[in-house]
């Protein structure tokens, strides 16, 4: 893992104090709520329904023991005893008081933690694949280049008053984890015919109120030129990209307006600007922080032999571990899905007991999916049996990654100031009714995503199926979507037809799943039969 | 009725002007029909409450009841977290909300 160096943390230290001094002011009356609140944003503290809610970056999602515990005792010690786990690989606390926020800050800081950039119109936390480093179809580990984009981006000052926030994803496989082309800007490194690595350059994607997929400006961009590149993408945003309309302000807007050819051929003549400028890190930077994420000591020769006699124990095997790089290690996945729980939601206890599982059976490091589960990357096959009936003792066991209770949801209206509508108790009974009829399993992988409004932070537009909370008068209504996909086979959802009340919805749920299981062929996923007999079989089943 | 409404400046908990002060509890609320505006911009320069704003609302059982569901969540807390609203204990907190 990454670890600061002495400007790393100078840099964060002296943000806590200012942070420290700003919210002093704003108690103490010397600033108002308008002259505090970007300044509180910048932060990452948000005002939402029922408290101040602090969202915390965790870089590309990567964590170790050490700051998984941190995380445990902020929820304990200032928060009511959990915190919500992201889709952008964050964690969020609910229930901050301002009176607290710096000093929370200033222990994040002890852990090589912040806040920073986790809102505001700036580049927000780099994210990336959560199996980087361990994944068997992996390239390369992205998490260098996510790292040194990190560094980039960090209090950039040229772009901390962009027209509006800024995400990027970086993944160095043809599989993609990380909803690659759903960001502003996505980089997939890959290999040329010479051997030599890459960037392969998305630009423009994005979910929210509209959706797009973002496409690829640039195949092979040279990796001495990775933040050369992104910085030109950034300055033709920031120069052109619209700051009139909040709604029409992000870049896909730009892009799509402009045209990716046109947007490309400026991207490209900035470049050649920038290329004289010398913007770009030495390559030696990039090779010192390559250092910090070599591979641990894997056991050689370990054993890939798992006892499967008790039923549950394989049934978890088969559904939550993962194939990994080194022979006889899989990555394991912890499901922060219960059925009936809250998606992304852990306890103190629950994030020091994973935090203490990391230590002792994957080389200190866990990792957050922007699905709102998390991974442990590196554990011994002979290991899994032990690790997961430590996870089951504390609810933390549940076999159903990427099924239809693996549900991703936003806070919704519970808890968030701009949703129209609740999300969880949809998420809720939706694995309920799941679990209760026994489907989950024949079901297979099925993505179901919920937003409890239009910015989509539920990624609902890249759902197999996928929900949208509205507000019609005053009353929740929720409209059906079905089709989309946020891996490598990319696609955006369609509306189904007219929306449904909170209960309807569970049903219509279950009513698209059992036209799936009529229609299916064999192999097929719920979205490949979708894809192979359109939207009318399921309108028909759901409107008659 | 109208309420006004705001979240504490120190810990963002929701209040309720009850006319003279304010409370995290809507039975306290007062109705601020015709004076919400002037209330508001005198609690703001106060700086107690962030930005606080005026809402509908009807008395239902005595208690004002804010018409839009948000404000009801708003009032009590998380409908998926009954153990930390206000009323913890309280078995039809649901139906009040939803």
């Amino acid at each position: 893992m990454y670890q600061y160096d002495q400007y790393d943390q100078a840099m964060v230290d002296a943000r806590v104090e200012e942070f420290r001094d700003q919210a002093r002011r704003r108690l103490e009356g010397k600033l108002t709520e308008a002259q505090f609140t970007p300044l509180r944003l910048k932060n990452g503290l948000y005002l939402q329904l029922h408290a101040y809610m602090l969202r915390v970056a965790i870089p590309y999602g990567t964590l170790d023991s050490r700051q998984m515990h941190a995380l445990a005792d902020i929820a304990d010690k200032y928060d009511r005893g959990y915190g919500h786990f992201t889709t952008r690989q964050n964690i969020q606390y609910n229930w901050i008081k301002l009176e607290e926020a710096a000093d929370i800050l200033a222990d994040l800081a002890k852990v090589e933690m912040h806040a920073i950039q986790t809102s505001g119109n700036c580049i927000r936390n780099i994210s990336s694949d959560h199996f980087a480093g361990a994944a068997a179809d992996e390239l390369v580990d992205p998490r260098p280049y996510a790292e040194i984009l990190r560094q980039w981006s960090s209090f950039h000052p040229e772009f901390n008053y962009l027209p509006r926030k800024f995400k990027i994803a970086v993944i160095a496989s043809d599989t993609d984890r990380a909803a690659m082309r759903l960001h502003d800007i996505g980089i997939q490194i890959v290999q040329n015919d010479a051997g030599e690595l890459g960037a392969a350059f998305y630009v423009g994607g994005g979910m929210g109120r509209t959706p797009m997929i973002a496409p690829c400006i640039n195949p092979f961009v040279p990796l001495d030129q990775l933040v050369t590149y992104s910085e030109a993408c950034l300055r033709v945003y920031n120069r052109y990209g619209r700051r009139d309309n909040k709604f029409k302000a992000r870049i896909k807007i730009l892009v799509h307006e402009l045209g990716a050819e046109e947007y490309t051929r400026q991207v490209e003549e900035e470049f050649a600007h920038l290329l004289e400028q010398g913007v770009e890190p030495p390559f030696a930077e990039l090779e010192r922080i390559r250092t910090f994420f070599e591979d641990p000591l894997f056991e050689a020769g370990a054993s890939s032999d798992i006892d499967r006699s008790d039923p549950d124990f394989a049934l978890w095997v088969d559904r939550n571990t993962v194939a990994h790089k080194a022979d006889g290690y899989v990555s394991a996945v912890i499901s922060l899905k219960p059925v009936g729980g809250i998606p992304g939601d852990a306890t103190a206890e629950q994030m020091h007991l994973m935090a203490d599982l990391a230590k002792d059976y994957s080389f200190d490091e866990l990792r957050v999916m922007h699905t709102q589960n998390i991974v442990l990357p590196h554990v011994r096959a002979a290991d899994l049996h032990a690790l997961w009936t430590a996870l089951d003792v504390a609810g933390l066991g549940a076999p159903n990654l990427d099924t239809v209770e693996d549900i991703i949801a936003c806070p919704g209206l519970d808890y968030c100031s701009l949703a129209n509508a609740r999300s969880i108790p949809v998420a809720q009974r939706i694995s309920e009714r799941f679990a209760k009829t026994g489907k989950t399993e024949t079901l297979g992988q099925l993505k179901l995503k919920i937003s409890g409004c239009i910015n989509a932070c539920g990624h609902h537009h890249a759902g197999h199926i996928g929900i949208l909370g509205v507000d019609r008068k005053g009353v929740e209504n929720y409209q059906l979507l079905l089709g989309g996909s946020e891996a490598e086979d990319v696609s955006l959802a369609k509306i189904t037809g007219p929306g449904f009340d909170e209960h309807g919805i569970v049903d219509a749920v279950e009513t698209v799943t059992t036209v799936y299981e009529r229609e299916r062929e064999d192999g097929e996923r719920f979205l490949d039969t979708y894809r192979r007999i359109g939207m009318n079989p399921f309108k028909e089943a759901l409107y008659g | 009725m109208r309420l006004l409404t705001g979240n504490d400046l120190k810990t963002g908990a929701v209040t309720w002007w009850t006319g003279s002060d304010w409370s995290i509890h809507v039975e306290d609320a007062a109705d601020v029909t015709g004076s919400e505006d002037e209330t508001a911009r005198r609690e703001e320069a106060a700086r107690r409450v962030n930005a606080p704003y005026a809402i509908d609302a009807e008395m239902q059982d005595g208690v004002p009841r804010p018409t839009h569901i948000k404000e009801r969540i708003r009032t009590l807390g998380p409908t998926v977290r009954p153990d930390l609203t206000l009323k913890p204990a309280e078995p039809d907190l649901g139906n009040w909300v939803i």
